[in-house]
């Protein structure tokens, strides 16, 4: 493939979709540790009535104030786990299936009552994305990306997913030690005088500003994918936590780059005529990452003594 | 909330003279995890330089005391303070030592990197760890007899040699007053004889220690102190004025057989 070809159609994908897998990771290997995995799938449900809640407000559909949106009804979604999990006295995965199905409700009322049928809000796009029609029509070839006048097309989402890569690594690496340890033993970081609370609460702001980005860009599938499946395949492969950050990231972009190439190329090859979904293609890949590192990992035998010992 | 507070602030007991010169003072702590308190009212004073055990039956709430005192859990009321100021401001004073149950010893991390966690304080957010940081986590293990252990996963631990690894970060933390919970539950004798042979040091240098406890027999022999909790408090004071008899009766209730008491061989 050319670069005529590759650049202006299959770089900026790729590109947005690593920035988003690897976003997501990031704060997934402390939530996977935290057994909060599914916060996650969560946030990507009350997306919803905060982006309806955002347009309501607005009345335009632009990107900033819909991410906003999405990003306060997840911290409302957190708060009210909590809420709910106390003061109902359930369990807090069950208080979580509560609040992020009533959420997700109220959003498909709000949006039958109020006057949005004009606004292509549809449920494919939330699932999948527009990875594949994310492409820079202003690329000639590798030469345009030293060209000013053609970077200034770009695809808007990509420097969106990179901001909020930087910020998602900004985060983790200013507060990686509370984070650490906090994670590893709350109690004692609270003996510190450590606010807990708030660390916990900003991971999971975090995690929303790194969900909402991406699920604006690639969709659910991949956040939810990316959350979980990098991180725990990245914890088999090592038993340092620096490392599996490293590992995480590393599987993320591999996951990616693989995806995308094979739910573009792969039905060709087999004879196909159609590309398949790229986001679902991504989103395969890791689970099948996951899977090898299940029965290949070299440290899926933890607890106990080792071998020999 | 904010009324009784208040009230409690202004009730202060000036002429409490202990509670100034205590490295932990506890006054009327209630603890309630949403029914009946799981600690009610509890005043308790450590005295600076002795060795206390907190004990009582399971479910006295020995665990929970320590815990909301410290601010782990949340309390209905009470204070605590240390050396007459109150405990936020003197948390560097103080090093905690969980039950080792408290934590998931899966978490991918080192020993080494736990006992570190006892130099959050000096190291901060970025600080960088350097070779007098990991010069003086390696001491601390050495002193729990785990150096041999310092780039093992935590994971590959036996729960005694856990239980030494947590105490080393605490060393780590060169504090005042020793909190811990439990120490001694399900370890082998090995290593109850390492944990109580550097309690003792703590206590040679003229630090504090307290001990949530449960084995009795053990009591005369390792502490200086008592703290007796069933709920509320039974008994404080010397081993040999408050570990009696009758206050381990009051404090068990049927719970402990008289035959149990006789074998304690209290005077």
């Amino acid at each position: 493939m050319s670069g005529a070809e590759f650049v202006p159609l299959s770089l900026p994908p790729i590109l947005i979709a690593s920035f988003a897998a690897v976003a997501c990771a990031l704060p997934g290997n402390f939530l996977v540790l935290r057994k909060q995995a599914m916060i996650g799938d969560a946030i990507s449900h009350v997306a919803l009535p905060g982006i309806v809640v955002a347009f309501l407000l607005t009345g335009a559909v632009s990107t900033w104030p819909m991410m906003l949106g999405a990003a306060g009804a997840a911290v409302v979604a957190v708060l009210l786990i909590q809420f709910v999990h106390r003061v109902g006295r359930i369990d807090p995965g069950a208080s979580m299936g509560v609040v992020f199905t009533a959420m997700f409700a109220g959003g498909v009322l709000l949006l039958e009552q109020s006057d949005t049928s004009s606004v292509h809000l549809d449920v494919q796009h939330a699932l999948y994305g527009n990875l594949e029609s994310l492409i820079w029509l202003d690329a000639f070839g590798w030469e345009s990306l030293l060209d000013p006048v053609a970077l200034a097309g770009l695809p808007p989402e990509l420097l969106r997913m990179a901001v909020v890569l930087v910020l998602v690594t900004g985060f983790i690496r200013l507060f990686w030690r509370p984070l650490k340890l906090s994670t590893f033993d709350e109690g004692f970081a609270r003996t510190l005088g450590m606010r807990t609370d708030l660390l916990g609460l900003a991971l999971v702001v975090t995690a929303a500003v790194a969900a909402v980005a991406a699920f604006d860009a690639v969709g659910s599938i991949i956040v939810i994918a990316m959350f979980i499946c990098p991180p725990a395949a990245a914890r088999l492969m090592t038993n340092a936590l620096e490392r599996q950050i490293a590992w995480s990231c590393l599987f993320a972009v591999l996951a990616a780059v693989l995806g995308y190439v094979l739910a573009g190329y792969g039905p060709l090859w087999l004879g196909a005529p159609d590309a398949v979904s790229a986001a679902g293609m991504i989103a395969t890949v890791s689970g099948v990452i996951l899977a090898l590192a299940a029965l290949f990992g070299p440290c899926r035998h933890r607890l106990g003594q080792p071998k020999g010992a | 909330m904010a009324l009784p507070e208040l009230a409690a602030e202004n009730g202060a007991r000036l002429d409490d003279p202990a509670r100034e010169t205590s490295p932990f003072a506890i006054r009327g702590l209630t603890v309630s995890y949403g029914g009946a308190p799981a600690v009610f009212s509890v005043d308790m004073t450590v005295v600076p330089g002795s060795m206390t055990a907190i004990i009582g039956p399971n479910g006295a709430g020995k665990s929970t005391l320590l815990k909301a005192a410290l601010g782990v859990i949340p309390r209905l009321s009470g204070r605590v303070s240390v050396l007459g100021q109150p405990l936020e401001s003197q948390r560097r004073r103080i090093a905690y030592v969980p039950q080792r149950a408290s934590v998931d010893w899966d978490f991918p991390t080192l020993v080494l990197d736990v006992v570190l966690m006892g130099l959050y304080r000096e190291l901060g957010l970025l600080r960088r760890v350097r070779r007098a940081h990991l010069d003086k986590a390696r001491d601390c293990l050495a002193r729990v007899g785990m150096q041999d252990f310092a780039d093992r996963q935590i994971g590959q631990l036996s729960g005694g040699q856990q239980q030494r690894v947590f105490l080393a970060r605490a060393l780590a933390q060169e504090a005042e007053l020793y909190l811990l919970d439990e120490p001694f539950a399900g370890v082998d004798a090995a290593t109850e004889k390492a944990i109580i042979d550097v309690l003792k040091s703590l206590k040679a240098e003229q630090r504090t220690v307290v001990c949530v406890h449960h084995d009795l027999s053990t009591v005369t022999d390792y502490f200086d102190r008592v703290f007796l909790l069933n709920k509320s408090r039974i008994a404080e004071g010397p081993v040999a004025q408050a570990f009696t008899a009758e206050t381990l009766q009051s404090a068990y209730g049927g719970r402990l057989a008289t035959a149990q008491i006789d074998q304690l061989s209290l005077g």
